[in-house]
């Protein structure tokens, strides 16, 4: 019998919990073999990250327990091995790297330490750990290798701290490695040379990946086959593109088709006065110049997004025209006054129309206020919108606009998922009636198929209501579903200004360019013809 | 050689001298306030010269001290001689009141010092045991114990103390200073509330660093149970600890006025106590400005361990 490297056989888990029992695997069997990277493909709440911890005997127990399988590694089972032997897997033959680098690093260690004790925890002698560390970041492109060994996490930017991830798991030559959504935090150009990276390492020691990722681009751009989860179960198994072009299961069916940046683009109407005028706003914290004079006109009833990865203003810049940070310069003229000379209590007024949605609803609704108080809390504030007595039938239909029900008013926040989270905050933000709404990210901490569903309600808000949009984005896909006029920002500056279709099909800029091919697109063949593109730039 | 201002050692530096401005501010305040409580709570002479002194004594204390100088010529003085070291005699014992303070400090210090580094050893230890079962049995002992610990009035336990360890078993001298065995009861007794209160801190900082993502990562690593939690968590886990650390030395350096009077003990808490009632107001001023010096040093060290602890703190 051909063995496989890695073998999942009828693996089950389940939590208890005081909710009791939750089955978060059920049943599932896959297997990988060396040099192959297999996706495991799912929402939130799927399993697919419970399946990979399993392996790595990371679940805590109590309140997991596996309670059926057998996960072999070479043959051997890995959950009836002596727990002296189990360690030494780890680390030696599987290693792990994460989603968020920043707080999967020992933040007090320098990571020459960090990198170190991943061998001499093996019985590597100190003298040769500290040689191959140097190696190791060496190999996966830190900057001045000899001086960082002596930095500490946070002094790296995120995607070098995801390369230090991947030299210390890497450290000994593991011959599986579990990424588990390593790229999801990081900007798209980083993103894939994270990826590449992950590629070449593979190609160089032959090792086995399994990468768990929501995001169907990840897959089509790294995986060889991908087995697709849902609540828990595997639905669907096969190569990247079996699965891509022929789905068998509804619900892989339904993920696909709702994967962003597909649909027909926006084509907006003649330019004619402006609701919102910005000029040359700037903007410094210390020495840190976060906006270097940012120009554009808003039409009303337009969505206008602002792309750019982490460090380009973007946030600052909604902070800025909600008057949440003070600007050091510049103007913005609504409905031809400015608001940053406005005083404290005009502002309080104009507050009405404009109003914003954060990109995680988790945090921004109060977890002790009902959807009822949150939703009408606003009202309060602003008394001359709405008589009392008319407010619960207000709720009832903002709730129903939004796509949820007039029975969850009297519900709290941590009831709900977070999509219908995010609607709640949206039906918060409408309850001014609005005329600009700015959003922040507001669609990039969803699942995909909620994702499509939000901005679907956007859209829909934005042709019914006339309401004009400020769509801050690094995703993308999303952007182009969505947006009217795209705002390209780097650094503080606007790099480029355009209608979609403009941006996304003849961008002018190289900025531009880079950012548009470092996306990934869920369409395996498309995917791999960007690919050839990138290596033949790149030789 | 000064390092440049970009290695880590100049960062260091900086954050050092930074907090001791900073503290050295509160420091000048407790000076400045100490003055004008002895001069604006009523006659200074009523105040330093017994009860029993003769007008003709306090106009002739008043004549040799230069309390009929104006406020701002006293002020000066009396910055003076604080800087030099000079509080006058201690008027009961006929010395220098700062020899008599230092004499006294030098007991406290050490007694805080011996039981701090006990307390701080023991409650690392069990805290982090506790933490690393958390809901197990030795958790809930140690649950017990140390809430036991931190609520139990430490007079009560000192006076029961002295009555089985000394009166009724005779293992352990009553009171009063001499030998190694007079110091087991203060320390014994001084331990019970601190240890109680920073093992609970202790657990509670480490259940939250051993659910941590770097906790994870390290065992994906293949890292042995023992270095996770003493190498990985413990030392994340350190901060809030040493905050409680530093406020629970900080009551011991005061003075264990209630201890030190029980065990006979020459300590300052002591000191302080009997010159208020003796009305050897030099004595007061001197233990009153030693013991904020004191906490000052105290929680320079503090910072300096937060910032060798958490390099995030030095830059």
């Amino acid at each position: 019998m051909a063995e496989h490297l890695l073998e999942v056989r009828n693996l089950s888990v389940e939590f208890h919990t005081a909710a009791g029992v939750v089955k978060a695997v059920r049943n599932i069997s896959y297997h990988l073999d060396r040099g192959e990277t297999l996706a495991i493909l799912g929402e939130s709440g799927s399993g697919k990250s419970v399946s990979s911890s399993a392996i790595m005997n990371l679940i805590d127990m109590p309140p997991g327990r596996i309670s059926a399988g057998e996960i072999l590694l070479d043959g051997v089972d890995l959950l009836t091995m002596p727990a002296n032997q189990r360690r030494e897997v780890n680390g030696r033959r599987i290693a792990m790297i994460f989603q968020d680098p920043l707080s999967h690093l020992n933040p007090v260690y320098t990571i020459g330490w960090q990198i170190r004790e991943a061998l001499t925890t093996h019985g590597t002698a100190s003298a040769q750990a500290r040689a191959e560390a140097l190696r190791l970041l060496t190999r996966v492109g830190i900057p001045e290798p000899e001086h960082a060994l002596g930095k500490y996490p946070h002094e790296f930017s995120g995607g070098q701290r995801q390369r230090v991830m991947i030299a210390m798991a890497l450290a000994l030559r593991p011959d599986l490695l579990i990424a588990d959504e390593p790229t999801t935090a990081l900007d798209v150009t980083v993103q894939a040379e994270v990826l590449a990276l992950l590629e070449e390492l593979q190609q160089e020691t032959g090792m086995a990946v399994l990468i768990i990722t929501h995001d169907l681009g990840v897959v089509a751009e790294i995986a060889d086959r991908v087995v697709v989860m849902e609540k828990g179960e595997l639905v669907e198994a096969g190569t990247v593109r079996e699965v891509y072009r022929n789905p068998q299961h509804p619900y892989t069916r339904k993920l696909i088709a709702a994967a962003p940046g597909k649909g027909e683009m926006h084509e907006p109407a003649a330019r004619t006065a402006p609701v919102l005028s910005v000029r040359d706003v700037r903007k410094r914290y210390g020495a840190f110049e976060a906006l270097k004079g940012v120009s554009f006109d808003l039409m009303p009833g337009e969505t206008m997004a602002v792309v750019g990865e982490s460090g380009s203003g973007k946030s600052t810049l909604a902070r800025i025209l909600l008057r949440l940070d003070e600007p050091d310069a510049g103007s913005a003229h609504w409905k031809g006054r400015d608001l940053f000379t406005l005083s404290p209590g005009e502002l309080y007024k104009l507050r009405r129309d404009l109003q914003m949605v954060f990109q995680d609803p988790t945090q921004s609704l109060n977890p002790r206020m009902t959807v009822y108080q949150l939703v009408s809390e606003t009202w309060i504030i602003h008394p001359d919108i709405l008589p009392k007595a008319k407010w619960r039938e207000r709720v009832a239909e903002l709730l129903v606009q939004v796509g949820l029900g007039p029975e969850h008013m009297g519900r709290y926040p941590h009831q709900f998922s977070g999509g219908q989270r995010q609607r709640i905050a949206i039906a918060r933000a409408l309850a001014l009636e609005p005329q600009l709404i700015i959003c922040d990210e507001a669609v990039s901490a969803l699942d995909v198929s909620v994702q499509a569903q939000v901005i679907a309600l956007l859209d829909k808000l934005r042709r019914e209501m006339g309401i004009a949009f400020i769509f801050i984005a690094h995703d993308l896909p999303v952007v182009r579903d969505f947006a009217d006029h795209v705002m390209v920002m780097r650094k503080g500056n606007v790099v480029e200004f355009g209608t979609v279709r403009a941006v996304f099909e003849t961008p002018r800029e190289d900025y531009t360019r880079a950012l548009l091919a470092a996306g990934l697109d869920p369409d395996p063949d498309v995917q791999a013809a960007h690919r050839a593109a990138r290596l033949q730039r790149a030789s | 050689m000064i390092p440049p201002p970009d290695s880590p050692e100049g960062a260091m530096l900086r954050f050092i001298r930074k907090r001791a401005v900073a503290s050295l501010i509160s420091l000048v305040g407790l000076i400045v306030m100490v003055f004008f409580l002895s001069r604006l709570t009523g006659d200074p002479a009523a105040l330093f010269l017994p009860v029993e002194a003769s007008a003709e004594m306090k106009a002739q204390f008043r004549e040799l001290h230069g309390l009929n100088d104006p406020l701002l010529v006293q002020f000066a003085r009396y910055v003076g001689d604080v800087v030099t070291g000079d509080f006058g005699e201690s008027l009961r014992k006929a010395r220098p009141a700062l020899d008599v303070v230092l004499e006294a400090f030098t007991w406290t210090l050490w007694l805080a010092l011996v039981t701090m580094t006990l307390v701080t050893g023991a409650a690392i230890v069990v805290g982090s045991l506790a933490a690393f079962r958390a809901g197990g049995f030795f958790d809930r002992l140690s649950s017990v114990i140390s809430l036991l610990g931190a609520s139990v009035p430490d007079f009560w336990v000192a006076i029961v103390a002295i009555v089985v360890f000394s009166v009724n078993l005779a293992w352990l001298p009553t009171s009063g200073t001499g030998s190694l065995l007079h110091w087991i009861l203060p320390i014994s007794v001084l331990f019970i509330r601190p240890f109680g209160i920073i093992v609970q801190v202790v657990r509670g900082s480490m259940i939250g660093a051993l659910s941590s993502a770097y906790v994870k990562t390290a065992r994906a690593k293949g890292v042995k149970s023992g270095p996770i939690i003493f190498v990985h968590a413990l030392r994340n886990a350190m901060l809030p600890v040493i905050t409680v650390i530093g406020d629970q030395a900080a009551s011991l350096l005061n003075g264990a006025v209630i201890i030190e009077t029980i065990f006979g003990f020459p300590g300052v808490g002591k000191l302080m106590i009997d010159s208020i009632l003796q009305r050897d107001f030099n004595v007061v001023l001197a233990a009153i400005l030693v013991t904020a010096l004191a906490i000052f040093l105290m929680n320079l060290l503090i910072d300096l361990a937060y910032a060798l602890l958490d390099p995030r703190i030095r830059h």
